[in-house]
């Protein structure tokens, strides 16, 4: 099967479950585009959470233009979106037209009721699966977990969420803080080993 | 019908362009697009009554994929029909597509030099930061509620996903299962009384 029918596909389920929006679709671009095809390193997924973060548009979109990008260039990139959106086209449509009957749509209501939960979950598990490697390098066991773990970078993680929570700062100027940080000390220890 | 027509190119042009505008400025995800949309469409341009701008950002928040996306098809299809829903979807991916398209080809340029590849390791620590946050804000409303049924699923789904690696699309199914359940009880719970 050629690659950009595996995106087109890969990205139309994507496109089809995520509930909830935004971040929603985290836990499923994880689940297809690193675990299940392995079309992005792990770090180049963070990479790729940190600049949809930035930019503008929905992660949904932003997701299926990179990875289509980086595995099959441009057409990659266009089958991946049309892909994404697809569902939602036919979906809403749908519901547009048959919306004068069901001006509740209470049977979706309550099934969202119970999504939004499980969404929640998954979207921490992805954020886990991803991000402790991060933090603790690819840890083989107790021996290996002190000597692989990285302090700083944990040190950026408690400043940034306490940025974040305690000072409602912009999460743009907050990542943006955490690249200079890394930055400027990785410098320093580049200047110090001379 | 020559007024008619122009009426409805101008409709469509305004469309894509407020779409097009909203989809390239708009940080912060779907919530803020589709409030934005209502402010143009209700309040700026009155193309759509309040009361149905309601009911259509309801179809666009209870739909699979993008809510900025679905919040441009609802508006396009209310507004043009077919031709509304193709001409304000373009508008919403056009943005970020270009946009991806170019830091991809860029990222692979950058990604050996020093100072970006310094940035993006610490940016890892902070983007770590704003996904635990919104956890915790999406959380914390479902735990204050304490409805054990969905504190339930909350704890199903962690386990199922993160211990037991069950794919997300598994996951989501059977928790639709549990609300059409827990929805029909209801259901008939109230038609007993």
């Amino acid at each position: 099967m050629s690659l950009c029918l595996e995106l087109f596909l890969s990205f139309l389920r994507i496109g089809a479950f995520s509930f909830g929006g935004g971040y929603a679709a985290i836990p499923l671009i994880q689940g297809e585009v690193i675990t299940r095809h392995g079309w992005l390193s792990p770090s180049e997924f963070t990479d790729l959470m940190t600049i949809a973060e930035m930019t503008p548009g929905p992660i949904a979109i932003n997701a299926a233009s990179f990875a289509g990008n980086q595995v099959a260039g441009i057409p990659g990139a266009l089958f991946a979106t049309v892909g994404v959106i697809l569902p939602s086209c036919l979906i809403v449509t749908l519901l547009s037209c048959l919306y004068v009957r069901f001006r509740k749509l209470s049977l979706m209501q309550d099934l969202l009721r119970s999504l939004r939960p499980a969404v929640v979950s998954m979207i921490l598990s992805a954020g886990l699966i991803v991000l402790l490697p991060a933090f603790f390098g690819s840890v083989t066991g107790l021996s290996t977990l002190f000597s692989e773990t990285n302090y700083r970078m944990i040190l950026w993680f408690v400043l940034a969420l306490l940025l974040l929570r305690k000072y409602h700062k912009n999460p743009i100027l907050v990542m943006l803080l955490t690249g200079l940080l890394e930055l400027a000390s990785q410098v320093f220890s580049k200047i110090q080993i001379r | 019908m020559n007024a008619k027509a122009k009426e409805r190119n101008r409709r469509l042009l305004q469309l894509f362009f407020s779409t097009l505008y909203l989809s390239a400025f708009t940080f912060g995800g779907g919530y803020v697009i589709i409030s934005l949309l209502k402010q143009k469409f209700v309040d700026q341009l009155h193309w759509i009554d309040e009361e149905e701008m309601l009911d259509l950002i309801a179809i666009a928040q209870s739909s699979p994929g993008p809510i900025a996306v679905n919040g441009a098809i609802v508006i396009g299809y209310k507004l043009c029909g077919f031709p509304g829903i193709l001409v304000s979807v373009l508008g919403a991916i056009i943005p970020p597509f270009v946009i991806l398209t170019a830091v991809s080809m860029a990222y692979d340029a950058f990604r050996q030099n020093f100072v970006i590849q310094s940035m993006l390791s610490g940016m890892r620590a902070g983007i770590s930061a704003v996904i635990i946050s919104v956890v915790w804000d999406m959380g914390a409303g479902i735990v204050k509620e304490k409805d054990p049924l969905r504190l339930a699923i909350m704890l199903l789904a962690f386990l199922a996903n993160y211990v037991l690696k069950i794919p997300v699309i598994v996951i989501i199914l059977c928790a639709a299962g549990a609300g059409f359940l827990s929805s029909l009880l209801h259901a008939g719970r109230k038609e007993n009384v």
